[in-house]
């Protein structure tokens, strides 16, 4: 508890402290000046759309990788491990070089959200793959079998059986992923240079000084990510029931 | 669900083009670019002064940081799983900030309480230590942020192996240390090396929080992430070709690591 305490919790405290320090007023012009309140905005909605995409893809490739059956399947499910080793910025290089200004593959995707979004699905591939991949595995085939013999669709068993049961793997990982977005910094330093982004901002102020308004934003960036997560995770109970 | 085989090949289609795109794509292309002129060009650009010495920094921090979140990882997951304190369940959920905190936020924080006008600041440089923009602060950022990785693989397991191997060892007469010793870690081994691998991953790997922290002089305080952003932000000699090789680099040490992750996920059963 206190090695917790020194690591994580008194400088958590103290970022708290020193939004409030000069008052809610300062607070409440840290976060709601135009900047502030573009970045946080983009952060949102790009975080969001990424948690969706993620999810969505995160469930096919797991399925892909457990259901399917190809050569080289192994060597791809390894892989997925991937953005977990390679550190963030070296993604960050490899997309801007790739994706970005002079792109050997004719795709120029420099400074817009897109290319930040393609980094954010790059980061956060494993969490979904990786959390209903177990559960897929142990899912019992004989269900489907049954429902599809008694004259479901493939369509009606999937929405009947199979997702009900992955539901609680898929928001899991899907919060994961969104609160990495959130806060993501290592893969979108080199490409978010135009697209103001709160953990960008942040940095920024810190670098110039400014520290209060950095501590107000990152308080702001903090109660929306724990907001959205408490909302998935009360949807994600009441639908599981 | 027997799924026939136009939907099975669209969907194998679906998921390997996006791995393609996303995954295979860009790291295939950063080695290309490192070696485009040669192999003598890439390799100086790692051994310059600026960049071994952020290579032994990059190892320092994660030399002291992993085996620091390692005992910590271990022992509170013991605490987690096998004892009924209280404030146990807090606990658990304090164990999951760094996941929610951004590493830039977790980089102000550390300002705000090492610094020099921070809360323990000017105790420390009243005894002349230097924590932010000092490897100092980013150790301690990096134990931060790879805080919660070894806790949450060794809990499940320590929850699957059960405790009557421990029961037993006391039964014939084992001190606590000695169940410890014998029993429970051996039986955990699998999840604390799983742990302490992806633990490592992030120390090496880690930018936001360090840079807050860092005093961005090369040769002091760069580590090879920090570098990789300075020679791409600031083209040097090399131009934006040294920071493909420090890329490279990272990359290099980031596959051993990914090795390491597959040898031993066959017996992992939680994925997290």
């Amino acid at each position: 508890m206190l090695y917790l305490s020194v690591f994580v919790l008194i400088p958590v405290a103290a970022v708290i402290d020193k939004a409030f320090s000069t008052g809610l007023g300062d607070f409440w012009t840290s976060v709601s000046n135009s900047i502030s309140r573009t970045a946080l905005e983009n952060t949102l909605v790009i975080s969001l759309i990424v948690a969706v995409i993620s999810a969505v893809m995160g469930t096919i490739v797991a399925w892909v990788l457990i259901r399917d059956e190809f050569p080289g399947k192994r060597l791809l499910n390894a892989i997925i491990d991937l953005p977990f080793a390679l550190p963030t910025i070296v993604a960050s290089l490899a997309l801007l070089g790739l994706y970005g200004t002079g792109s050997p593959v004719g795709v120029n995707l420099a400074l817009t959200k897109t290319i930040i979004g393609v980094a954010l699905l790059f980061v956060t591939l494993p969490f979904v793959v990786r959390s209903v991949q177990p559960v897929l595995l142990e899912i019992d085939t004989e269900v489907e079998e049954a429902a599809s013999s008694l004259g479901a669709a493939n369509s009606v068993t999937f929405r009947r059986v199979v997702l009900p049961a992955l539901r609680p793997a898929i928001v899991s990982g899907t919060a994961l992923s969104f609160a990495r977005c959130m806060g993501e910094y290592g893969s979108i330093v080199l490409l978010a240079t135009k697209v103001p982004i709160a953990s960008l901002i942040i940095y920024n102020d810190v670098e110039s000084g400014t520290t209060q308004s950095a501590a107000g934003l990152s308080v702001a960036l903090l109660v929306i990510t724990l907001a959205i997560l408490f909302g998935l995770r009360t949807w994600g109970s009441i639908r599981g029931r | 669900m027997v799924v026939r085989p136009f939907w099975r090949y669209s969907l194998r289609t679906v998921a390997l083009a996006y791995l393609a795109v996303l995954l295979i794509g860009p790291v295939v292309f950063i080695f290309i670019k490192t070696f485009e002129h040669g192999f003598e060009t890439a390799w100086s650009y790692v051994t310059t002064p600026a960049a071994v010495s952020a290579f032994w920094l990059s190892v320092l921090i994660a030399a002291i940081a992993v085996p620091l979140n390692t005992i910590f990882g271990v022992g509170t997951a013991i605490v987690l799983i096998r004892s009924k304190a209280r404030g146990r369940r807090l606990l658990d959920a304090l164990i999951d900030i760094p996941f929610v905190v951004s590493p830039v936020i977790a980089g102000l924080a550390l300002v705000l309480v090492y610094g020099i006008n921070g809360w323990f600041g000017s105790w420390f440089a009243d005894h002349g230590i230097q924590i932010i923009y000092a490897p100092a602060g980013m150790i301690i950022a990096t134990v931060f942020v790879s805080l919660p990785f070894c806790v949450r693989e060794v809990a499940p397991v320590l929850m699957e192996v059960g405790t009557e191997q421990e029961q037993a060892a006391t039964t014939l007469g084992a001190s606590s240390w000695q169940t410890f010793w014998r029993v429970t870690l051996p039986s955990i081994r699998q999840g604390v090396a799983y742990g302490v691998v992806l633990t490592t991953a992030r120390a090496l790997g880690e930018i936001g929080a360090v840079a807050v922290v860092s005093s961005n002089v090369l040769g002091s305080t760069v580590s090879l992430p920090l570098l990789v952003k300075y020679r791409t932000t600031t083209p040097g000699p090399g131009g934006i070709t040294a920071a493909y090789a420090t890329g490279t680099e990272l990359a290099v040490m980031s596959l051993i690591v990914l090795l390491a992750m597959t040898l031993l996920s066959p017996q992992r059963k939680d994925a997290r």
